[in-house]
């Protein structure tokens, strides 16, 4: 049986902390005193989750939870991102939006202005680079995030 | 032909079966999204371009006379895959959504009035909802929906409750797409009849699954693709009684349609070639001709028989597996698996059997309103095809499986 290189080929896009995220997505659930909020919506596979922020007056993100439902991909992704932004300025995000962008769609990722640890949590999202279709699933909450700083009526992110 | 009755004998006839898919034999279970085409198909589509290609309908020299010929008697193939009474009741259309959009636009149109009433059921495909929808826009009419049962089936006693004098059209599945349920369509085409409206039958996943026949089925409009029928893409057929088709206006304008032009004002030809303005896709009817002989030669019961066992086992099978639970669970189903698994969500089991080489579909199979109806996002979807084996799904269970490990 050629098993293993199955595994891990799978291993790469499924690590341990994606599907611990996965099954147990943090910051799952209604955020009181929200003042951003932002739908995204992958309609080629259904995926749906609502972002909602508590961004101060300085521009500094103080808290992020979302709810939804979707794939281990999109659910992961979403869970591991609002662990990272709280405490975070508009200006950082944006930054760790346009590393995470390279890193699924493959380009080379710049790391400048991205923190070290930082750097490695969103790299147990880059296996998703060698399942094009999947990419989607990744970056859904991300295109959402971005939808929900930026100050619009589009307060719809899609994937499509 | 009885070698063509050995699946082995039939898998041979499809190139595209013999590769593999991230290293493994490819596992192909997505028929139901479009089918794989026999080797008959393609070179008789290549072999018409070398030899035969023209316009048809147009020219006096030889290619076009034999194109037209080459044509038209494909249109009499159709007529008796269907047993339709008219070869003149057979429109080619682009495509199945076309000729449901036809339907919508050259009968609804011109007929249905605000107060009319349309009737569907919560199974249908996006393709017999949405056009229906955009009449409704236009015209004002009622579209009216049939629930589904927790089973994915749609009751007789619920069609029955549903209809009214005020129902013009009942537009329904033949077999549902996202459940595999076959739907009782003579009875309901009887029930349409005598409540006054006419009856139009969506056959895309029926017309390759078993024998239709629209005279015994009642049915006013049959449409279904070429494409899941081994033949082309590109490529439709509308089949219309002949009272009904003289009475509809053109849906497309432009040229073959027509009997003379002036800007006084324009007749039109006859059905079928009122509805099939420009230049038809040719080349695509010549495939479909072929796919048409290529599943008679093996006969549509000897299929229907082969994919029933496929799905009692795939059934039995999956069944078995912890924390699956098969979705559309009604008593009569024809060549489609739907199901989901307790903590995977579909498009991971999805990515996951990709990597094994096996091709099924996940998401909401272009029927959102099936999910909303069993409160589910997304299901994956096994469909069968002629070439499909039981060592298929044994690949399929195993796969799953695994996916179940990875997960736990």
């Amino acid at each position: 049986m050629n098993d293993t290189p199955l595994n891990d080929d799978l291993r790469d896009l499924y690590q341990d902390l994606i599907l611990d995220h996965g099954k147990h997505p943090r910051n799952f659930r209604v955020l009181d005193g929200a003042n951003r909020e932002a739908l995204g919506h992958n309609p080629l596979c259904g995926d749906r989750l609502v972002l909602s922020l508590k961004v101060d007056a300085d521009n500094v993100v103080r808290d992020a939870a979302f709810q939804g439902s979707g794939c281990a991909i999109s659910t992961a992704s979403a869970s591991m991102m609002t662990e990272m932004l709280k405490g975070r300025s508009v200006a950082e995000v944006e930054k760790l939006f346009d590393y995470f962008h390279a890193l699924c769609t493959g380009a080379t990722p710049s790391a400048e202005g991205v923190a070290a640890d930082d750097v490695e949590r969103l790299n147990a999202l880059a296996g998703v680079r060698h399942y094009p279709v999947r990419v989607k699933c990744a970056t859904l909450a991300w295109h959402t995030l971005r939808n929900a700083l930026v100050p619009s009526d589009e307060k719809k992110a899609s994937t499509e | 032909m009885a070698a063509m009755n050995s699946v082995a004998e039939r898998r041979a006839d499809f190139p595209v079966l013999t590769q593999t898919v991230h290293g493994k034999p490819l596992v192909y279970l997505d028929t139901g999204a479009s089918a794989q085409k026999p080797r008959a198909v393609l070179e008789a589509m290549q072999s018409f371009y070398e030899r035969e290609y023209a316009n048809i309908h147009r020219g006096v020299h030889e290619l076009s006379a034999r194109a037209t010929e080459r044509y038209e008697t494909v249109r009499g193939d159709v007529r008796r895959f269907l047993n339709a009474a008219h070869a003149d009741e057979i429109v080619f259309t682009h495509g199945a959504t076309e000729a449901i959009n036809l339907v919508a636009q050259g009968w609804g149109r011109t007929f249905l009035k605000a107060g009319d009433e349309v009737l569907v059921t919560q199974l249908e495909h996006h393709a017999n909802i949405v056009p229906w929808q955009l009449l409704q826009q236009q015209t004002g009419i009622t579209l009216r929906v049939v629930p589904i049962t927790p089973d994915g089936d749609v009751l007789i006693a619920d069609v029955a409750a549903a209809l009214s004098p005020r129902t013009k059209l009942v537009a329904v599945a033949h077999v549902s797409n996202a459940l595999g349920t076959v739907l009782p369509v003579a009875a309901i085409a009887e029930m349409a009849h005598e409540a006054g409206a006419l009856i139009l039958i969506d056959g895309c996943q029926a017309a390759s699954h078993m024998s239709v026949d629209v005279q015994a089925l009642g049915a006013d409009f049959y449409v279904f693709a070429g494409h899941k029928l081994y033949g082309p893409t590109g490529i439709g057929v509308l089949y219309g009684r002949r009272d009904i088709l003289n009475a509809m206006p053109p849906y497309q304008g432009g040229g073959d349609m027509i009997e003379s032009v002036r800007f006084s004002g324009t007749t039109f030809r006859e059905p079928p070639y009122r509805f099939e303005a420009g230049t038809p896709p040719i080349v695509e009817v010549i495939g479909l001709g072929a796919a048409l002989a290529y599943v008679n030669a093996i006969g549509l019961d000897n299929i229907a028989r082969h994919e029933d066992l496929l799905l009692r086992y795939a059934t039995e099978k999956l069944s078995a597996i912890e924390g699956l639970r098969i979705i559309g669970t009604a008593p009569r189903k024809a060549g489609i698996v739907s199901f989901v698994m307790a903590n995977i969500h579909p498009h991971d089991i999805g990515t996951i059997l990709d990597r094994h080489g096996i091709a099924i579909r996940a998401g909401h199979h272009c029927a959102q309103p099936v999910m909303e109806a069993l409160g589910l996002p997304a299901t994956a979807r096994a469909s069968f095809g002629l070439y499909n084996t039981t060592a298929d799904i044994d690949a399929l269970a195993a796969a799953v499986i695994r996916a179940r490990e990875l997960f736990a």
